[in-house]
């Protein structure tokens, strides 16, 4: 599943922008992955400008930015 | 004292946003603003960098948002030949913090209403036809009615899918950007600097553009498909640490620039995409200051007519108005970017080598198109539709 590494997001958007399924929730200041709709195609993943979104294989639950 | 209902809801404060506000607004009818933020034009995610022309179609140039103004652009190629080009109209460098406050106000001023923190997370609907949105302020789930919302709702939009239209950018065509202010950084003020190449920045460009002589805005762009090897970060850490090691870095931004022609579909009943919303950047410099306020613009004005005229399929206008306003050249601009991005190390020095020969006087945007895509008859036809005539 795909994971938000806490305190690097910069809340940019370009992972909202390229996620086919809507599946990202990005408000002013917290990004949460909205894992039910979410297909783990992981294009948010190659997007992302600095690193902040990880594909983790073994699905431990996702990480809100915020937390 | 915010009402239940307007005639016409903007979400988003941006440049797109505000002009959209302002057109509508300056016919008559009701107007209200929900920027996301705290802050209208802040935290700035943009290079900065238009032209004179297309602030003052919208705007008086004034110091207070104008950094430094441009008279000359520097290509770099690979193997550091330098191609200076004088520009035949200035460009700036902005304060996009003020500037796009300054375009607030121009909005406030026309008669709309503004509302910050205001989180809007879903469409209320008649039927098929979108009739306001919700969003969230201080904690508290609220909605807003409307006839007509005009969604500015930037790269990261959201609002236009709900209403069904496909905004969705496939990675690949999306610029994956990050950039630095920094100081300790001597530039020269007049000039903005392009960097081309494998290591500056693959499928995109690296850029310098100076916010003074001593400082700059320090970034790039890549493909989605570069992106995914290494970082548009990484490729940023690398330059600096080879040419600015002294640095400071001021702010940091990152962001996605959706390097395609518009959507095909910008309006649905009751709903209006602008700006990067709408995908209105230009798809070959990735600026997007300007054509998002001429999109807006459009589309605020078309909104108010068809409060005004009781008539709200007049709204697909908006469509054709653009389409004939930039959206034709913004495709036309899109076929020469997929004409040079893929281009080598090698290629980007030769067309440096050729535009080198030529005299200075002959040395302009327009010819190094020409040279560069000089095996590619069609797209040269399309170089000379938008660099050689007006």
């Amino acid at each position: 599943m795909i994971e938000v590494l806490p305190d690097k997001c910069d809340f940019c958007g370009c992972c909202v922008g390229v996620c086919p399924e809507d599946a990202i929730e990005l408000k002013e200041a917290e990004i949460i992955i909205i894992e039910k709709t979410c297909t783990n195609c992981a294009k948010c993943v190659w997007s992302c400008p600095i690193e902040v979104l990880v594909f983790n294989r073994n699905g431990v639950g996702n990480t809100n930015a915020e937390k | 004292m915010l009402k239940s209902e307007y005639d016409i809801v903007v979400v988003g404060a941006g440049p797109a946003g505000s002009m959209a506000a302002r057109f509508a607004a300056e016919k008559g009818v009701s107007v209200l603003v929900l920027e996301k933020d705290r802050d209208v034009g802040y935290p700035v995610r943009c290079g900065e960098a238009v032209s004179k022309a297309g602030i003052e179609e919208f705007i008086p140039s004034d110091p207070k948002f104008i950094a430094t103004v441009i008279n000359k652009f520097s290509f770099v190629a690979p193997d550091g030949s330098e191609v200076i080009i004088p520009l035949e109209e200035e460009g700036y460098i902005l304060e996009r913090r003020i500037f796009d406050y300054e375009l607030a106000k121009t909005a406030a001023k026309a008669g709309a209403e503004i509302l910050t923190r205001a989180y809007v997370n879903g469409l209320l609907f008649d039927g098929d036809r979108v009739a306001g949105v919700k969003y969230e302020f201080n904690g508290e789930r609220k909605e807003v009615k409307s006839k007509i919302v005009i969604a500015a709702d930037g790269v990261e939009s959201r609002v236009g899918r709900w209403a069904g239209l496909k905004t969705h950018v496939d990675f690949r065509d999306m610029e994956s950007a990050v950039q630095i202010t920094a100081a300790n950084v001597p530039v020269n003020p007049d000039t903005c600097y392009f960097y081309f190449g494998e290591e500056f920045a693959p499928q995109g460009y690296f850029w310098i553009f100076p916010k003074d002589n001593n400082s700059a805005n320090i970034g790039l762009g890549i493909g989605g498909g570069m992106n995914r090897k290494k970082s548009a970060r990484k490729y940023l850490n690398d330059f600096m640490s080879k040419n600015y090691p002294d640095a400071s870095v001021l702010t940091t931004v990152a962001g996605g620039v959706p390097c395609v022609p518009t959507l095909d579909e910008i309006v649905a009943p009751g709903i209006m995409l602008a700006g990067d919303a709408a995908r209105q950047v230009n798809p070959l410099s990735g600026g997007g200051i300007a054509s998002g306020m001429i999109g807006g613009s459009i589309a605020g004005a078309v909104a108010g007519d068809a409060v005004l005229n009781n008539n709200p399929d007049y709204i697909f206008e908006y469509q054709k108005k653009w389409n004939d306003r930039l959206g034709k050249r913004h495709r036309i601009f899109d076929r020469i970017k997929n004409g040079i991005y893929n281009f080598t190390d090698r290629q980007f020095n030769d067309i440096a080598h050729a535009v080198l020969k030529l005299p200075e006087d002959k040395r302009s945007l327009g010819n190094i198109f020409k040279i560069a895509l000089v095996n590619k008859p069609k797209l040269l036809i399309d170089v000379a539709k938008v660099f050689f005539t007006k």
